[in-house]
């Protein structure tokens, strides 16, 4: 990655309830594309996103296009533009999807997106009045990457976003995210390799709280010995979680 | 049949004042998760700013016609007023210090009745109103006091007005998302500070509204009334669920007719004891209160 990053993380700390949770995490996300944010369970992932977005306390730089942010509270540095799915998708039960989706609209970020999301999610559409703790874990996940299509952003941060899903949703989850990523720089914390090698063009690995490696996707997931040593997978080629999500 | 009625109606007119309170503080609850303490205080202070300007310290207001008005209208914006303030210098400062800002508001509630009492006695004072207020009128045989009534219209006034609120515009939705997961209004880029100072001041001048009407209920203003009362509002809010203004209507009558009829046919008394007894009940049963749900 030689030009300048889009958000560039250095050093990034984390300590939570006096243990340390992150030890000094860096990354960048590049302009344009997918970055992958892999690692296995408990590496620290989301509590670097969460980290990035200041929802915990933390110390260390998070500089979004050479701005540095870290000192800034998370609703000013989401309004200076990301969009954020989270891993638990964060919707608002007790809320329609309308709702859901009218919460995420920002002032000063163009026209919301209605109809992007829309043609992209045409069940968001149908279900508009639907409260949205009603809806299947698919259809949640499509409410959480709606809102983050919903405003003209520089970056869109999704956590996990394929977790939990029957993969015809996977898919259907890819497809939104390749279309998103022509647009916005995706930073993607991502467990199925799958969809990794589909959108990412980078990846990022911690690895206890650490920055384990940093380099093209396609060049760890294509080094068997490396992936297993990072990401904990099996013996053997990766293969693809599921055969839609690679089609 | 009078004697129901009669019953009815004042549990009615009880329960409607512990609505006024209620209100705000399980909205500030459901929001915030704080359990503010001086909320009573803002009662007191409602009431007195109403007693206040009634008693014709304020030019145009007095007990009787739009002078009453204006007063209660004073008392109201005092109370909202001191709720701004109350948050801003106290809680805002301790929003990460959970333990100290309880402490904060516990100090705030017993610290506004001794300025209260310092400044115009311990003792109750007559509350001037009017007297077309003062008076009954026939229902059923019975002779309901006047206020009454207009203490449950200004509880159902307050109730479609919150109502209103919630369901109709941006800050309603922002206050309803923040009472389910507070971290994901600011992670969609919504200061929720703003949501938190702008409840405290529903919530102020709901309470302040109830002090302000409470003083023709009880014919009289004293600085503990708002701390007696808050006990009975953090019963409703517990059993009509925490955050759900809907919940602590319910609950509110509830818990005002209860009283009442268990006071009258047990003993003076017995029903504070039995609201508490069926709060207890309750929270075995339901411990999400009587709604269950938010907002």
């Amino acid at each position: 990655m030689t030009e300048q990053p889009l958000l560039d993380v250095t050093d990034l700390r984390v300590l939570i309830g006096g243990r340390h949770i992150l030890h000094g995490v860096g990354l960048d996300v590049a302009g344009h594309g997918v970055t992958a944010l892999l690692g296995r369970n408990g590496a620290g992932k989301t509590t670097t996103v969460r980290g990035i977005l200041g929802l915990v306390p933390r110390s260390g730089s998070v500089r979004l296009d050479g701005e540095e942010t870290v000192a800034l509270p998370t609703h000013a540095l989401v309004r200076r533009g990301i969009g954020y799915a989270p891993e638990d998708r964060g919707v608002f039960a007790g809320l329609t999807v309308a709702e859901n989706l009218r919460l995420a609209e920002r002032r000063g970020a163009g026209e919301p997106a209605y109809a992007l999301v829309h043609e992209l999610f045409p069940e968001l559409k149908q279900r508009a009045r639907q409260l949205a703790g009603t809806l299947s874990g698919g259809q949640q996940q499509m409410v959480a990457i709606g809102r983050t299509l919903l405003n003209t952003n520089r970056l869109i941060i999704a956590d996990e976003p394929t977790k939990g899903l029957a993969p015809k949703v996977v898919t259907e989850v890819a497809q939104v995210l390749e279309r998103a990523a022509e647009a916005v720089p995706v930073l993607l914390v991502e467990q199925n390799l799958a969809v990794v090698r589909r959108l990412a063009a980078h990846c990022v690995v911690l690895a206890d709280g650490r920055t384990a490696h940093r380099g093209p996707a396609d060049e760890l997931l294509g080094d068997a010995e490396a992936a297993r040593r990072l990401l904990g997978v099996g013996h053997g080629p990766l293969t693809p979680h599921t055969a839609e999500a690679d089609s | 049949m009078s004697t129901l009625v009669l019953l009815t109606m004042t549990g009615l007119g009880l329960g409607a004042l512990y609505f006024l309170i209620a209100s705000g503080l399980s909205l500030i609850f459901g929001l915030m998760d704080v359990l503010n303490f001086a909320h009573g205080a803002l009662l007191s202070i409602g009431a007195y700013g109403t007693w206040w300007a009634a008693s014709g310290n304020l030019p145009g207001a007095g007990p009787g016609g739009a002078g009453f008005v204006l007063a209660v209208l004073f008392g109201t914006a005092v109370g909202t007023a001191a709720a701004v303030l109350l948050e801003l210098a106290v809680v805002r400062p301790l929003y990460t210090r959970p333990r100290e800002q309880v402490l904060a508001t516990v100090g705030v509630g017993l610290a506004v009745p001794a300025l209260l009492s310092g400044i115009w006695g311990p003792d109750a004072r007559t509350f001037p109103g009017p007297e077309a207020l003062s008076g009954t009128f026939g229902l059923l045989g019975a002779q309901v006091p006047v206020n009454r009534l207009v203490l449950i219209a200004a509880a159902v006034v307050v109730l479609v007005a919150l109502r209103l609120f919630l369901g109709r515009t941006r800050h309603g939705l922002v206050v309803r998302a923040g009472v389910e997961d507070r971290a994901m209004v600011t992670a969609l880029g919504i200061d929720v500070r703003r949501a938190f100072t702008l409840v405290f001041a529903i919530g102020g001048c709901a309470a302040a509204l109830g002090g302000a009407l409470g003083g023709l209920y009880f014919g009289s203003v004293d600085p503990r009334q708002g701390t007696s009362l808050l006990i009975f509002a953090f019963v409703v809010v517990v059993t009509g669920g925490m955050g759900s203004v809907t919940g602590a209507a319910v609950a509110s009558v509830v818990i005002g007719l209860v009283q009442q009829f268990a006071n009258y046919y047990t003993a003076a008394g017995l029903g504070d004891l039995a609201v508490v007894v069926l709060l207890a009940a309750l929270l075995l049963i339901r411990p999400r209160g009587l709604t269950g749900r938010l907002a």
